[in-house]
């Protein structure tokens, strides 16, 4: 795992360094950096050096936690802790929504497969999947948040309001933003989740299962489900991963929710490159991380692997 | 004259396919009495597995249609609604399939689910489950039961896994055991003593089994009568000793040639029935096996009907030849000594 | 799960089409054909298909928008002008002025762009203006023209790139599979959104000039080179998958032993085998490559202005949407349709071609 993280700090390095070319320190430093703090980057990164060092000093500065945004001089990693309250919001109650609505939705349309319910179903996700996210956060906060102008203003229009200020708060704010980022998902999870249904029900122990004389809701539940559901607990595993680690950056900017992925977005327009890369790497760090979780949670979900 | 448990007549299975309609039984009957084993015997596709899964209500769907009678004890399974079926499955009739290892569920301990058929019937608490399944297990000979319970499917060899599906089969005491090629994926001397274990078990279930398979070789030794199956329909039907020793079908005769026989000379390559089975969608005109018969004249255009045309009563064929001709010439197919076999 | 139901036996239907169709003869058809004459009897992606093809032709005669309706080009910033709305004289964008809010009077910062005039204004602004005077019909017309061209030609590098490389890992193995994989695990690794913009943000710093390419920073290859490389793995991991399974099949060893080289087991005969996967991911990968177009644009780091893409002018109308909300939402509205069409046609696609095939999806 350290070698994957290894390997992924280098991509870094080689998006935000190698592939624009001309001089680093100046691109880093951004478009409104002085020529002071060019020098001091081109220092800092030892970019006078060999590409292994200039490597190194990167990582180095990341995990001493001393990289700079040069548009307005605050620490990267500091600002990324600060957004780690909002992006965890997030990423939890969005997850647990998609989850458990993409569970639902899947079983209900695979168990009636070809009816009125099942097209429903199919209809509305395939709607769900096809909605930009940027557009559906932007019309669902336009005519139900704030003074949008559409007269109905049922929610806040966008911010975060820590937990431990005001939990009553922090959910009002967090609702739009929790459907918004869940809606894409349920679509997707549940469209997996009944294909993944229907071939498990040709399945021989499902069969075995019918032989026994057991009830349908418990064939579903125990053996059909069961199976499943396997393949979905990677695909939440790295979805929840990718959302934690600031990967909901549009969500986060369409509801001004100052989290990780709202930081990263801020510095586009700067082109101040710090932040980005700071960002990108924790983001990444988280799937790394979870990649391995899931890897666990596969062990435990099926003893074939857990006991070879 | 013992207990007559199934009575299945003029038993029809059609499937709806993207393809036209697959008939996958076509018009069978037979019945069975307990303590007697039935083999059903026929190539890949002839409809064995069908009419053992329609027999369990296993092959309902939006796309079967089926006609006929399946009467257990009296009662026609094929009317029995979906929910009241459960009761008869596992409870009445248990079944074994062909593989093993897919056949089991590979997330769950062999003890679970062997426990949870019994409890799905019986309002018997987890540790008195636990106990039977134990017991079970012994009794299809898995050694070291008290630890062998809390295994998964993946640590059972095929063989003991299709003596842990014999145990679950039988955990209810079902009247009737339907194992379904349960041999098939095992190697040849495990093939015998799962044989002789379904043999002694139907004694001490007092039960009766149809034994299906494609190798007539296996049930040699256990089946009372014997059915041999072709495209969906009943092609020969008889005593053990009728299909044995006067077989009247040639397609009878291409599976009897090609299990290598003790009693017989040992032929020079072991023989296969050339060509493959007809569609089930478009089957040919007359007699089924026509395409593929060496024996075949112009009347084989007409359908044989399944009549008794030799001195025994009871055995059934579907064949127009002359007996005498058949009897004379049978050897050839049966011992290899033909030309086909090339 | 398991019903009697007679009423929806399909066994009528099923029997007239055997007999349309002379029965056996289906059975031994290719692949291709079976899959085609399912296609065909699949109304409902047909139907979608023929919408997706209908958006992507209006798209393409953007130009004759502009002379024959709109009279307006693209980029044609009119802030001061006016139009003749119902023989009235109003302006393009209403300056400043002040507006009531819940009672409340609040002021106005810029200008309130005229809305959508349908048929009223003779052609001109039939959805309405942008801050900018610029009309947002002409507009959508080519920023899908963009949208889709992005669409289209990053899904196509992606496909080639991610089959390449799936053919060789699983052709190769060993070393070569290990590299490849590795590769793919990598780019996994990293949100796709996040990677995009951290990409489209590195590059529109100077454009990209390495070797023989040259682009520059404000040019449209900037996302399309962004959006192929960040779904490579999701093509090209199930891809090698289903290669390495082929690979020891006896079709394969039979053309090895008859002396076929790599290059053509490789793509005479690995390749016709995955085609139907490829095909199917292809489509699907276009309608994710449309929705990662306007994720990039709208946050600034995929199409870069003044050019309209579909994102940029979601981008631009959320700044208005109590006022103009038209700039923002007919190109959502644009964007849906046709990555709907392309999921409904995508699934039919896979549900007659290949009903494995299945790609993991991300947008946060
Ligand atoms: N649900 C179904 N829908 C359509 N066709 C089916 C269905 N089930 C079985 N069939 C067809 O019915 C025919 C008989 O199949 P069956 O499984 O009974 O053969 P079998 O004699 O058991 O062969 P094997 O020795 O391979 O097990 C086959 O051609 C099969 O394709
Ligand atoms: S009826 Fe004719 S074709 Fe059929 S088995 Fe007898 S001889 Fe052969
Ligand atoms: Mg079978």
């Amino acid at each position: 795992m350290l070698l994957v993280l290894l390997a992924v700090s280098f991509i870094v390095y080689f998006i935000f360094i190698v592939i624009p070319g001309g001089d680093p320190a100046q691109r880093i430093a951004g478009k409104v950096a002085t020529q002071a703090n060019i020098l001091a980057i081109r220092k800092k990164l030892g970019l006078d050096q060999s590409f292994i060092v200039q490597w190194y000093d990167l990582v180095k500065a990341l995990f001493t936690a001393k990289l700079v945004s040069y548009s307005n001089q605050t620490n990267v990693v500091d600002q990324i802790k600060q957004g780690l309250p909002a992006t965890f919001s997030l990423a939890i109650g969005a997850g647990i929504i998609w989850f458990g609505f993409g569970v639902l939705v899947g079983t209900i349309s695979a168990v009636t497969a070809g009816r009125i319910s099942d097209r429903a179903i199919t209809a509305l996700a395939l709607i769900g999947i096809s909605m930009p996210v940027a557009w559906l956060g932007l019309i669902l906060r336009f005519f139900l948040a704030g003074d949008g102008g559409s007269g109905v203003s049922w929610f806040p229009d966008g911010g975060y309001v820590p937990l431990s200020a005001n939990p009553a708060q922090w959910f009002y704010h967090l609702i739009l933003p929790w459907l918004t980022l869940a809606v894409l998902f349920i679509g997707f999870y549940g469209r997996v989740l009944r294909s993944n249904i229907l071939d498990t029900i040709n399945e021989d122990f499902v069969r075995t299962a019918k032989a026994k004389g057991l009830s349908s809701r418990r064939i579903l539940v125990k053996h059909v489900l069961r199976a499943s559901l396997i393949p979905i607990v990677t695909l939440f595993g790295l979805d929840f991963a990718s959302v934690l680690g600031g990967g909901a950056i549009i969500t986060e900017t369409v509801y001004n929710l100052h989290g990780v992925g709202w930081y990263a977005a801020q510095s586009i327009a700067s082109e101040d490159l710090p932040p980005l890369m700071g960002v990108t790497l924790f983001g990444a760090m988280f799937i790394v991380v979870f990649s391995l979780l899931v890897d666990i949670a596969y062990a435990y979900l099926d003893p074939r692997i857990r006991l070879s | 004259m013992a207990e007559r448990l199934l009575e299945v007549k003029d038993l029809n299975v059609k499937f709806a396919t993207e393809d036209g309609i697959v008939q996958a039984v076509d018009g069978i009957s037979f019945d069975l009495e307990r303590g007697k084993v039935l083999g059903i015997v026929g190539e890949s596709g002839s409809g064995k597995s069908v009419t053992a899964m329609t027999l369990m209500g296993l092959t309902r769907g939006i796309n079967a249609r089926f006609d006929g009678e399946v009467l257990y004890k009296g009662t026609d399974l094929l009317q029995v609604s979906d929910r009241d079926m459960q009761n008869y499955r596992g409870n009445e009739l248990g079944i074994i399939f062909q593989d093993p290892m897919t056949s089991l569920n590979p997330v769950y301990r062999i003890g679970e689910q062997i426990a949870e058929a019994i409890q799905a019937h019986e309002n018997v608490g987890k540790r008195a489950a636990r106990a039977r399944t134990i017991e079970l297990l012994r009794q299809v000979g898995i050694p070291n039961p008290e630890s062998r319970v809390d295994d998964f499917p993946h640590q059972f060899s095929g063989g003991m896994r299709q003596r842990a599906m014999i145990a679950m089969a039988l955990s209810c005491n079902p009247s009737i055991l339907i194992a379904d090629e349960p041999t098939t994926a095992l190697d040849v001397t495990i093939q015998a003593q799962i044989v002789e274990l379904v043999s002694r078990l139907k004694d001490d279930f007092d039960s009766a089994v149809i034994f299906i398979t494609h190798d007539l070789g296996v049930i040699a030794d256990i089946a009372d009568e014997i059915i041999v199956m072709y495209a969906g329909r009943v092609v020969e039907r008889g005593s053990k000793r009728d299909v044995f020793y006067d077989p009247q079908m040639p397609y009878t005769w291409g599976l009897l040639g090609s299990i290598p026989r003790l009693d017989r000379p040992r032929p020079e390559r072991l023989h296969t029935i050339e060509g493959s089975p007809p569609s089930l969608i478009n089957p040919p005109e007359g007699c089924k096996f026509r395409p593929r018969c060496p024996h075949a004249f112009d009347r084989c255009m007409q359908e044989p009907g399944l009549e008794n045309r030799v001195e025994t009563p009871g055995h059934l064929d579907r064949c127009w030849l002359d007996v005498d001709y058949k009897r004379e010439h049978r050897d050839e197919t049966i011992s290899g000594g033909s030309t086909e076999a090339a | 799960m398991a019903t009697t139901g007679q009423e929806e036996f399909t066994l009528d239907t099923a029997a007239e089409l055997a007999a349309k169709e002379g029965g056996s003869q289906i059975q031994g058809k290719s692949p291709w054909v079976l899959a085609g004459r399912r296609m065909r009897r699949n109304y409902v992606s047909l139907a979608f298909l023929g919408i997706f093809l209908l958006i992507v032709i209006s798209c393409l005669l953007a130009p004759l928008y502009v002379s024959q309706v709109s009279h307006i080009p693209q980029n044609d910033v009119r802030t001061g002008a006016t139009v003749v709305e119902h023989g009235k004289t109003v302006n393009v964008i209403s300056q400043g002025g002040t507006k009531i809010v819940n009672g409340v009077p609040q002021i106005v910062f810029g200008g309130v762009p005229i809305g959508a005039q349908w048929g009223a204004a003779g052609g001109k602004y039939v959805l309405g203006a942008d801050e900018l005077g610029r009309d947002v019909g002409t507009r959508l017309l080519y920023g899908g023209r963009n949208s889709l061209f992005i669409g289209v030609t990053s899904a196509a590098i992606c496909t080639t790139l991610s089959v390449v490389l799936a053919l060789l890992a699983g052709y190769f193995g060993g070393i070569v599979d290990w590299i490849i994989s590795r590769f793919f695990d990598l780019v996994w690794a990293f949100p796709v959104v996040l990677l995009g913009i951290a990409l489209g943000t590195a590059l529109s710093v100077n454009g990209f000039h390495h070797g023989p390419i040259n682009v520059s920073s404000g040019s449209l290859w900037i996302p399309i080179g962004v959006i192929s490389f960040v779904f490579i793995p999701y093509i090209g991991r199930p891809l090698r998958g289903q290669v390495l399974a082929l690979r020891n099949r006896e079709f394969i060893e039979a053309a090895t032993a008859q002396g076929a080289g790599p290059v053509r087991i490789m793509f005479s005969e690995l390749l016709p085998n995955v085609a139907s996967s490829v095909l199917v991911l292809f489509t699907l990968i276009v309608a994710n490559s449309i929705l990662t177009e306007v994720g990039l644009s709208f946050l600034g780091a995929g199409v870069q202005l003044p050019n309209p893409s579909w994102g940029t002018m979601i981008q631009e109308g959320s700044k208005l949407l109590s006022t103009a909300p038209q700039i923002s939402l007919f190109p959502g509205i644009a964007i849906a349709l046709t990555v709907l069409s392309l999921n409904v046609f995508g699934d039919g696609l896979r549900d007659a071609l290949d009903p494995r095939a299945k790609i993991r999806i991300e947008h946060g």
